[in-house]
């Protein structure tokens, strides 16, 4: 028999959990399939709604004065402006003090391990001291064994952006770890457990020794920020121990991947989704599914356990399987496509007008996805919902360039908001 | 690369137009060209190359890893999989040391974004290692094929269990082990039970129901056998509530241990063996079901991805996990939630999930089982590794590694609200008594307990 639920949403990254944790709230048996780790892993943590307009203008001071203007099928044009605060709303509450900015539409401009700065909506608390808009001198300290993350690279880039703050960079030995092949995850352990470690003078507390190592450097400086290393689960604690220790406000950096900040968040909303008894399935992909006899509706999926196909039946179903990344959009020489239910996905049947020859450009494959009405259906060629009991939210929509735009987290939370919510509606009870 | 369209076609291909001329080199065979676990005909092993291609370095396996979070020293799965087999089509480059302290816990796998068969690399760089570099006559080597081959000690012990007990407990057994062997004094040596499994199922006569439908196969592995057959009579008794033949055909160790510490030769001749066993079952209609979830896992994965054996995919497709199988072809939430009437004793477990089950999409299905129950509360202790990983655990240099991973998840044991842990793999168990203390039980035992009148 079948294994069977209200709402089956597939994909476990942000539009997912939000999905399902949205749908939690409104019906009885929600379960997340997720086949393997999702790219928050790679993500920021930071929660960007727009910091740029489609036409590349910005950073944009508010996104909301921005949204009304996005062209149609933008997935925010798609949901609307009271969906996307909504979605939002429902963030907050569910992060609660892990994250900041809930206190204004206008977007906080966070430095970078680039040494950009980047509009953003929601920021975790672990950079809510390092934020540009403030005018506080800042020192931010790298690693000789942590090359991804060159801070006097890093700060001098912030010097040539026009930052209202001296700033300087230091690169150090980190106390207890000597390889450069150390994983980033040994570092947060370390400092979590405030692990003995010997820098040469007898072993002493990791926080004790890093905090000795960075004190000399902080002439003249308000603020510290570090690679986001500072701790697993309790990090909190690692950064407030820091701060007392070095006598200045301590934050982190958001950087690429692979990103604790982002892994955080993923752990935040797997918590949220244990308290709302949401069914998790991890490690195994959905791979085909059957319709109804007149095809309008999806009776069950099929994911694949090892060789066997074993049928996930449900009400409603929401396809948050991510975009090109995230191989929820997949790709041949011939065509793109959506690889579990094969909705449309609009491209040139030419592939040499996928892309641009610019590497910077305006790339048209940046925007491949599936097309939605305003309850995000995925639309077939014909401009009619593939299946009545289908939604799709996150980067498998089509429509928005989130790299370019910053609005991948914004677009993944709203979406998969509304998504969720239409999927629970449609529960049979 | 990007004005391919252009100057480039001309230059090359006569008279196309748009794009490379169908003698490109880039021109794969369609879509799904890459099947990681495709073998080369001429040398019948394994082909990583696509595996090791597929890798984009994200780190996120290395972000997963739980040897890496504790010891500086392993440079994580990322570098003992694509990177070291690219490392290794240079003639001169051994495989480095650093492969022994991988614990073959598989989180790399299930984490992968794209698929790389992490684990796949790291058992045949594993089984290289020790057939090239670590010698025949070290303590190590004789050391872990005593561990790998953990059955063959198990079945002479258990001829007489009770002196094998008494002397396994030993202190002077333990110093011997620990200064001669190298396997740790700190561990309690797992009992042996006084009645094995099968001789118990002998005793019965075998199977009591028969079914020319519904009929499964059990593969029991050594552990139950020998030291849990607690657990293989509640798989037999649960499955014969539902009306289930069960078949229990001999076997061998599913091949985990020897896969863990590189005998990859061990391994190949204890699944030749399984395979044939199992495989004229399937083709009776029997499907194979375990009670462990490594023992699965070998059968379903591993045979299937090192070892070129007849009909390895036919056991491969029709093995399942024990109460996964229940799940799957039964209403075991229904009669789950029927036979938990008024009389049920409350009961609360600290739920580990072992890292196998996870790659075999088996997370949350207990916790979920546990919601179907009146009175029974299944709390989740979170994803972190038990830290133990089969023989891992055992090994002098590995043992504090070993427990310091293993922390978090005694941590979140003692702060559930329950006294008994439950969990589906017989070396988490063992992690989970001796880092808390508490008793722990298996998922079927509980289900049997449920179920079935006393």
């Amino acid at each position: 028999m079948a294994i069977e639920d209200d709402v089956l949403v597939i994909g476990g990254g942000l539009a997912g959990m939000t999905a399902a944790l949205t749908a939690a709230e409104r019906a009885s048996r929600v379960r997340l399939l997720s086949y393997k780790q999702s790219t928050l892993c790679h993500a920021s943590g930071l929660i960007d709604v727009l910091g740029y307009a489609p036409d590349r203008s910005g950073p944009l001071v508010d996104p909301f004065d921005a949204i009304p203007d996005l062209p149609q099928g933008h997935p925010y044009e798609r949901v609307g402006t009271d969906a996307i605060r909504e979605a939002l709303h429902f963030f907050d509450a569910v992060v609660g003090d892990a994250y900041r900015g809930a206190h204004t539409d206008r977007n906080a401009l966070v430095p970078t391990g680039d040494g950009t700065v980047k509009p953003t909506a929601r920021y975790p608390a672990s950079t809510a001291a390092g934020l540009a808009s403030r005018p506080r001198a800042t020192l931010l300290v790298g690693f000789e064994t942590l090359p991804d993350f060159d801070a006097p690279l890093a700060a001098a880039h912030l010097r040539e952006t026009g930052v209202p703050f001296e700033t300087r960079g230091v690169t150090l030995q980190f106390p207890g770890i000597q390889r450069a092949d150390a994983t980033l995850t040994r570092y947060a352990h370390l400092l979590e457990r405030d692990e003995p470690v010997d820098a040469g003078a007898g072993a002493a507390p990791a926080r004790t020794v890093l905090a000795e190592a960075v004190r000399p450097h902080l002439e003249g400086v308000s603020r510290v920020g570090f690679p986001p290393i500072l701790g697993d689960e309790h990090h909190a604690v690692v950064r407030r121990d820091l701060e007392e220790r070095l006598g200045v406000a301590v934050f982190e950096v958001p950087s690429g991947p692979p990103s604790l900040p982002g892994i955080r968040l993923e752990r935040l909303l797997f918590d949220a989704l244990e308290e709302l008894s949401v069914r998790v399935t991890t490690g195994v992909p959905v791979v085909d599914y059957e319709a109804s006899a007149d095809g309008g509706r999806i009776e069950h999926v099929l994911v694949d356990r090892n060789g066997q196909r074993v049928p996930y039946r449900a009400d409603s179903y929401v396809l948050a399987t991510g975009g090109l990344v995230g191989t929820g959009i997949d790709s041949s020489r011939e065509r793109v496509s959506e690889p579990i239910f094969d909705c449309n996905v609009a491209h040139p049947t030419d592939r040499y007008d996928w892309f641009e020859d610019d590497a910077f450009g305006d790339h048209p494959f940046a925007r491949f996805g599936v097309t939605v009405d305003r309850e995000l259906r995925p639309l077939a060629a014909d401009g009619e919902p593939e299946f009545a009991n289908l939604r799709a939210a996150g980067a498998v929509l089509g429509g928005y360039d989130y790299a370019a735009e910053k609005s991948g987290s914004g677009v993944s939370l709203a979406t998969g908001y509304v998504a969720g919510t239409h999927a629970a509606a449609e529960v049979r009870g | 690369m990007s004005d391919t369209g252009g100057s480039s076609a001309e230059d090359g291909g006569e008279g196309s137009e748009s794009g490379p001329t169908d003698g490109d080199v880039l021109e794969t065979d369609g879509e799904g060209a890459f099947d990681p676990i495709e073998v080369f005909p001429e040398t019948g092993e394994p082909d990583l190359r696509p595996g090791a291609d597929d890798c984009y370095k994200c780190s996120t396996c290395d972000t997963n890893c739980p040897v890496a979070a504790v010891d500086e020293e392993f440079p994580g799965p990322k570098f003992q999989g694509p990177e070291q087999w690219r490392l290794k089509r240079r003639e001169d480059h051994d495989i480095d040391p650093s492969i022994t302290k991988c614990s073959n816990c598989m989180r790399c796998d299930h984490a992968c974004p794209t698929g790389v068969p992490l684990s796949q690399q790291h058992n045949t760089a594993r089984a290289e290692y020790v057939a090239q570099q670590v010698s025949r006559f070290s303590r190590e080597y004789w050391r872990n094929r005593l561990l790998a081959n953990y059955g063959t000690m198990a079945r002479l012990g258990s001829r007489v269990p009770r002196l094998t007990n008494a002397v396994m407990g030993l202190s002077a057994t333990k110093w011997l082990n620990e200064r001669v062997l190298g396997i740790t004094s700190e561990r309690e040596f797992p009992e042996f039970a006084t009645e094995t499994f099968r001789e118990w199922w002998a005793d019965r006569g075998g199977a009591r129901v028969s079914s020319e439908e519904k009929r499964i196969a059990y593969f029991h592995g050594d552990y139950a056998n020998y030291n849990t057959p607690e657990v293989g009579k509640a798989l037999v008794r649960v499955f014969e509530s539902f009306g289930y033949e069960v078949a229990v055909p001999d076997q061998r160790c599913s091949g985990t241990p020897m896969f863990a510490n590189g005998m990859l030769e061990d391994a190949r001749r204890a699944a030749t063996f399984n395979v044939e066993a199992f495989r004229e079952l399937v083709e009776d209609g029997y499907d194979v079901v375990c009670s462990c979830t490594s023992c699965s896992f070998a059968l379903r994965q591993e045979y299937l991805e090192l070892f070129d054996l007849k009909g390895v995919e036919t056991v491969a497709t029709n093995t399942y996990d024990a109460v996964e199988y229940l799940r799957i072809y039964e209403d075991l939430e229904g009669a789950l939630a029927e036979a938990s009437g008024d009389d049920g004793q409350p009961a609360a477990f600290a739920y580990h999930t072992p890292c196998h089950a996870r790659n075999q999409g088996l997370d949350g299905q207990t916790v979920e089982l546990g919601d179907a129950v009146d009175g029974l509360e299944v709390h989740d202790v979170g994803d972190s590794c038990s830290g133990i990983s089969g023989t891992y655990g055992w090994k002098r240099e590995r043992y504090e590694t070993s427990m310091t991973i293993g922390a978090e998840m005694f941590e979140h044991i003692e702060r559930a609200d329950a006294d008994t842990g439950l969990t589906e793999c017989p070396t988490c168990a063992m992690q989970m008594e001796h880092g808390t203390g508490y008793e722990v039980r298996h998922t079927l035992e509980v289900l049997a307990d449920v179920l079935l009148e006393q």
